[in-house]
């Protein structure tokens, strides 16, 4: 068992690339440690499929280095790394039956039928195949066919991470929960690394202890759900996550104060004055306060209110901008002006799309 | 109500079945009425039953055309298959070279039949032939017109190089449609070459092989054209196959009751041995869907 480290990692399909827009990956730093279980979230075509095929050997970065604890395995191929990888649509063998699908790995690898036999067994019950184990693979359901992918990847006693690239975009939805809760549930058991690559920011919360939030092939934030929700470091984060995510103003600082279109909004921090580059105030909808217009305050105009049966997203508008807010569900929204006020506490300010850190 | 529109619908068929009737039905009508009497001119006809049918069955001459056919549609798919199957491995997945590839491997398939006889009637010939010359020269004791061997050999190497680029072509068209993360998993899953063939390629080309044997077979077995080109059965009757020995049966001779019998007898052939190549290759199948 190892930590994986990716090593200045940058990847290019072109073979020439010229400039950054050229790299899938851009040049990144990033430490997978061991025995975690990592969300790698974002939109389509930000670039995780390929990091997670640097890691498993199926591409070999441009630039970097793969390193598995202290062993660069930057040029070792996939076979020789000691990494399983379930992919989007299931994979099975079409002509084998679920026990010589679980075997083939450990065939491939040389050993004796009866270590075959053995270890089939027990990894088919504990993910519940036993009582399939010599049906034909190619008849049973799609859940069921991911589970056999992801048995050929536990089969192998050597193997210490294992990677998901989207694996439950196939599935029947009350099923996602089942395989989601078993993946938890074998990972306490073993305790290999775990990657998991998905574009569902539910997904990636209820299932990981670190989210991964990529972008046009860059890292933006690693953290915990809790993080990435409290203090997104970038707007794209605040934005990508939450539903709905998080609202940003344009505005100008003085002090510990923020002026946004002619109205003042209270800091919790002095921010230096002279800060003259894009400024954008963010606030998560669950910390804005909708109450009357007498209450003083900022005056938005409703646009729309959706009631979601447990609380009511408000839509509003100041002047050009469009701002969200998620209050209880038993509030009365007047369906003209109200008056918002923002936890000072919840309130980030952005320079150029990034978080301007303050301690707390 | 719901009957009567069912029963409209058969007018929507109709004009496939007068199509059908008039290119394939009344044909082959014509011949079963030829195979079951024995005409003379001026129209006469006399009924004689099964008669030619038990005639063709017991001849010595249908056995060993029937015997030669059978050979040379084993020997055609044996090489034709395999080699087909290895080509199209072969064939890069991208690049330019994938349309260089496949216009080169399309070309022999757009060279008419009787084209691609006196091609290699001529090629092979010892005087003018580029093949039959260096042959010759090399002291390689070479004649297909005269040593029977030697004429197997020329028609079944026309008929490779004919024909080998349909079941390249289908077979590549299958195997770019495995998707790529049956690969990756057969790399993590640490696969030999071999492994993934067998496991992974070979079963996802089922279907496309299907086709390709099924018509490998049946145009192998129906050749005519090609043989009759090149060594016009000969020598003796060598490469006498089935198409050649029925048409010098039923123009050559003018036996049109035998001939009849013979066609049908043929066609029989045809279609139960597809049935047999069919049925063995989608054995157990099960209740699999296309996936």
């Amino acid at each position: 068992m190892a930590k994986i480290h990716l090593n200045n990692i940058a990847h290019s399909y072109q073979p020439n690339p010229n400039g950054p827009d050229d790299y899938a990956l851009k040049s990144m730093e990033h430490i997978w440690e061991d025995g975690k279980t990592y969300a790698l979230l974002g939109p389509s075509g930000c670039g995780k499929t390929t990091l997670l095929n640097i890691i498993s050997g199926l591409l070999t970065p441009s630039e970097g280095h793969v390193l598995f604890g202290d062993d660069d395995v930057t040029s070792l191929p996939t076979e020789e790394r000691n990494i399983a990888q379930v992919f989007q649509f299931p994979v099975i063998y079409d002509t084998m039956s679920v026990r010589q699908n679980l075997a083939f790995p450990l065939k491939n690898r040389g050993e004796s039928v009866e270590a075959i036999n053995a270890r089939v067994e027990e990894i088919a019950s504990m993910l519940g195949l036993t009582d399939q184990l010599d049906s034909r693979a190619l008849n049973l359901s799609s859940d069921a066919k991911q589970i056999i992918s992801l048995g050929r990847g536990l089969v192998r006693d050597d193997v210490n991470a294992i990677l998901f690239d989207e694996p439950l975009t196939m599935i029947d939805p009350h099923k996602k929960w089942l395989l989601r809760s078993k993946l938890k549930k074998l990972h306490q058991e073993f305790g290999f690394t775990m990657v998991y690559v998905t574009h569902d920011q539910t997904e990636a919360m209820t299932f990981a202890d670190h989210v991964v939030v990529m972008k046009d092939g860059e890292i933006l934030q690693v953290g915990t759900p809790k993080e990435l929700f409290e203090r997104p470091r970038h707007t794209f984060v605040g934005h990508f996550i939450g539903s709905p995510g998080m609202n940003f103003l344009p505005v100008s600082l003085e002090g510990n104060k923020a002026k946004f279109n002619g109205q003042t909004i209270k800091l919790n921090h002095d921010y230096s004055t002279d800060i003259s580059d894009n400024i954008m105030l963010g606030i998560r909808p669950e910390y804005i306060a909708v109450t009357t217009p007498d209450n003083g305050g900022i005056i938005a105009s409703v646009t729309n209110v959706e009631d979601l049966g447990k609380h009511k997203i408000v839509r509003m508008t100041i002047g050009d901008h469009t701002l969200s807010a998620i209050v209880p569900e038993e509030t009365e929204i007047s369906t003209n002006e109200v008056s918002i006020s923002f936890t000072p506490e919840n309130t980030l300010i952005y320079r150029n799309n990034l978080l301007i850190e303050k301690d707390k | 109500m719901q009957k009567k529109l069912n029963q409209k619908a058969w007018f929507l068929v109709l004009p496939v079945f007068l199509l059908v009737a008039f290119s394939a039905i009344i044909p082959l009508m014509t011949v079963v009425n030829y195979s079951v009497q024995d005409s003379f001119g001026n129209n006469e006809f006399f009924w004689v039953g099964a008669e030619w049918f038990s005639e063709i069955l017991n001849s010595e001459r249908f056995h060993s055309a029937l015997g030669r056919q059978l050979l040379f549609s084993a020997i055609i798919l044996l090489i034709e298959i395999p080699l087909g199957i290895f080509i199209a491995l072969k064939i890069p997945k991208q690049g330019w070279a994938v349309s260089l590839c496949l216009v080169l491997m399309a070309l022999p398939l757009l060279i008419p039949w009787n084209v691609v006889g006196t091609i290699w009637q001529i090629f092979a010939r010892e005087d003018i032939g580029l093949l039959g010359y260096v042959l010759a020269a090399l002291d390689v004791d070479y004649n297909y017109t005269q040593n029977s061997t030697d004429a197997w050999i020329t028609i079944i190497i026309m008929d490779v190089w004919h024909w080998t680029s349909l079941v390249v072509l289908l077979c590549y068209a299958g195997l770019s449609s495995i998707p790529d993360a049956y690969y990756q998993a057969a790399k993590i899953d640490g696969a030999s070459r071999w492994a993934t063939f067998r496991y992974i390629q070979l079963p996802k080309l089922k279907r496309v092989l299907l086709i390709a044997v099924l018509l490998r077979f049946m145009d192998s077995f129906m050749i005519y054209t090609e043989p009759f080109v090149v060594t016009g059965g000969g020598p003796g009757n060598a490469t006498t196959f089935l198409s050649i020995d029925l048409v010098k049966m039923a123009i050559g001779q003018f036996d049109l009751g035998p001939a009849a019998a013979f066609s049908l007898i043929y066609f029989l052939i045809v279609l139960l041995l597809s049935w047999v190549f069919y049925t063995i290759m989608t054995a157990n199948e099960g209740k699999t869907n296309q996936s």
